[in-house]
């Protein structure tokens, strides 16, 4: 129990410099890298050289860099990252209501991957080495091989006339009841979920089947049936539980490609979350927008690092770090 | 040729074949595209025709050169960018397996962070400040593909470093860059040519992705960048599948290609995962057993067959 805390603890104080060294990088990465994004602020085209100095000192960038990193670090503390240099409204606004939209979409794609991912991937195991299995491995990697974003294009080129091309509800819908609201954000959520869920499929079938293969080769799985196990049970009580172990894990890892897919997906389908808002940043040369994006897309990473972390303690006992 | 046994595992040998024909294509493209890189041939989205067999693009250029000039942007950013990553990936888990300490902690501190930050976020967000060209493409994905290899490498250098070989290299007064350099890395080359092969696949991937949110090289033909063209300037609404549908399939050609040899010599490399312990199949048994049961010499055949089976079976498991 002891050690437990401990090991809690201990995970606990990684995410939390995790969390620190990805707020400084970000920091880093938008002020003192050449060329950075801030002091291309004050390069206004025709402007003279009083009002180069006047953009500076207004944006604060006449400072030491050690003051400006206090100053950052303090208005981060009160929540605050700026305002979007494109609709002038707190960037922690504009990314909570991105991220509202993003979680259900990205939940929706990555619980049908899990369910298909993992059948798919016991199916293969337990098959290994048949026409099934290879058939099922071909079709997981390419699916894998994919990229998002073609995906989805052509997902909307097939499917276009059936589903909503884009964005997340019906701007003719007039007053919607909040049971036709639901349905409606469903209805367009479908196919960015699906080519979420496809994205990540592959992986997680191949995953799964490397998983099992090796839990199928323990001696508790020669055990098991040598007391006369039926292989459905086998499989079920022996060898997938423990193959849930690392599979646990990577899902907890991919969520970094996810994010990361995300951006692609989501402007693909005109989503309005957080990858594109990311994708609109850059567009639009929007740094406090990108720079907060950034920021919460990592720390939502680390924080699900994090759980996952604490999940395996829970799972696995036998766990001593 | 015994190096080259793997290729007789057929997925292996298609894999590297389509390997060495984008190869090929890369190299001689000015040869086989039949237009000019920038010249249009015919009227923006083009239908496929005898002369234009994948159609035209929007603005109006073959898709088919396109696809055939995309080929080498690919596979150089692909390759250096893999180097890049291995370069990197390698020397710091080498020097962290083999220093360990405090040299190992810090080391393996800074994987952990590169290894939860969202890659291709960051890869945007630098691709974003340092302007689009193709070294810095290059340069992102390298900086941010390393982790992976890192770790292996961190972990096989710890083995190794406590064998007997090595221990006497050491013995005999080895230098430790000779003991790294003659006796260390030819041991690693198995696991870092296995894990570059999937390397180069996330990092074709990751141009694709980086071109799509135009950020890629404006100045290169690329696969990315023809399924960016496609997106932004409305094929989807043009009708002309043939715009983004071939230069996807590439992509995914050749990442899969990479895939397939990098999981190939990983596992020559790593020879587990040969044999399991679930019971023989029985649907195919009683297939076997059934069909023996309608012909009377078959059945016999089959039935032997069936006990050798089995035989084999039971001996490859115990």
């Amino acid at each position: 129990m002891n050690r437990g805390l401990d090991l809690v603890l201990r995970r606990t104080a990684v995410a939390l410099i995790t969390i620190f060294c990805a707020i400084s990088l970000n920091f880093l990465l938008f002020r003192v890298v050449p060329g950075d994004a801030v002091s291309n602020l004050a390069r206004v085209p025709n402007s003279t050289v009083a009002q180069q100095q006047a953009l500076r000192h207004e944006f604060g960038l006449d400072r030491s860099i050690g003051v400006q990193y206090v100053a950052y670090l303090r208005e981060l503390a009160h929540g605050n990252l700026g305002r979007s240099f494109a609709n002038g409204q707190p960037v922690s606004k504009n990314l909570g209501e991105a991220l509202g939209n993003t979680l259900p979409m990205v939940l929706l794609g990555t619980v049908v991957a899990i369910l298909a991912g993992i059948a798919t991937g016991v199916l293969g195991a337990v098959r290994r080495g048949t026409r099934t299995d290879r058939a099922l491995t071909v079709s997981s990697l390419t699916v894998y091989a994919l990229p998002a974003q073609w995906v989805g294009l052509l997902l909307l080129f097939l499917l276009g006339g059936v589903f909503p091309s884009g964005g997340r509800v019906d701007e003719f819908l007039i007053e919607p009841s909040p049971w036709q609201h639901t349905v409606d954000v469903l209805w367009h959520m479908t196919l960015p979920s699906l080519v979420v869920g496809l994205t990540l499929f592959g992986q997680y079938a191949l995953l799964t089947r490397t998983a099992m293969l090796e839990t199928l080769a323990e001696d508790y799985v020669l055990t098991a049936r040598a007391k006369g196990l039926s292989t459905l049970r086998i499989v079920r009580h022996h060898a997938l539980r423990n193959a849930m172990l690392p599979i646990s894990t990577l899902i907890a890892l991919s969520l970094g490609s996810v994010v990361g897919g995300v951006v692609l997906i989501e402007t693909v389908f005109s989503w309005p979350g957080i990858g594109r808002a990311i994708y609109s940043a850059v567009t639009s040369r929007d740094y406090p927008m990108l720079q907060g994006a950034f920021l919460v897309l990592t720390v939502v990473v680390v924080v699900c690092n994090y759980v996952s972390d604490l999940i395996y303690l829970r799972l696995d006992p036998r766990i001593t770090v | 040729m015994s190096q080259f046994r793997f290729l007789r595992q057929p997925a292996i040998a298609v894999a590297a074949g389509v390997l060495a024909l984008t190869l090929l294509v890369a190299l001689f493209a000015p040869l086989l595209a039949t237009s000019e890189a920038g010249r249009r041939v015919g009227p923006v989205f083009g239908s496929p025709s005898s002369a234009h067999p994948l159609g035209l693009d929007d603005a109006g250029q073959d898709v088919l050169s396109l696809l055939l000039r995309g080929a080498r942007t690919v596979l150089i950013v692909g390759a250096a960018a893999s180097l890049v990553a291995v370069l990197i990936g390698c020397a710091v888990g080498v020097l962290a397996g083999y220093a360990g300490g405090w040299v190992d902690s810090v080391l393996m501190r800074i994987t952990d962070y590169f290894l939860v930050v969202p890659a291709l976020p960051f890869m945007i967000v630098v691709a974003a400040i340092w302007g689009p060209s193709l070294s810095h493409i290059i340069l992102v994905i390298g900086l941010l593909s390393w982790t992976q290899m890192a770790r292996l490498t961190r972990a096989q250098t710890m083995s190794l470093r406590e064998r007997g070989y090595i221990l006497r290299a050491r013995g005999l007064g080895s230098s430790h860059l000779r003991i790294v350099t003659r006796h260390l890395l030819p041991h690693l080359t198995p696991l870092v040519v296995a894990n570059a092969a999937l390397t180069v696949a996330t990092a074709i991937f990751a141009e694709a992705a980086l071109a799509f949110l135009g950020l890629g090289d404006p100045t290169s033909v690329s696969w990315g960048r023809m399924i960016e063209h496609a997106f932004s300037r409305s094929a989807l609404s043009a009708g002309a599948w043939w715009a983004f549908v071939p230069p996807g399939l590439c992509i995914a050609a050749v990442v899969v290609a990479c895939s397939v040899i990098g999981q190939g010599v990983a596992e020559i490399a790593n020879p587990q995962l040969q044999h399991d312990h679930l019971p023989p199949r029985r649907v195919r048994l009683r297939a076997t057993a059934a069909g023996g049961g309608e012909d009377d010499s078959g059945g016999s055949d089959s039935g032997r067959r069936l006990r050798r089976r089995t035989a084999a079976t039971v001996m490859e498991e115990s």
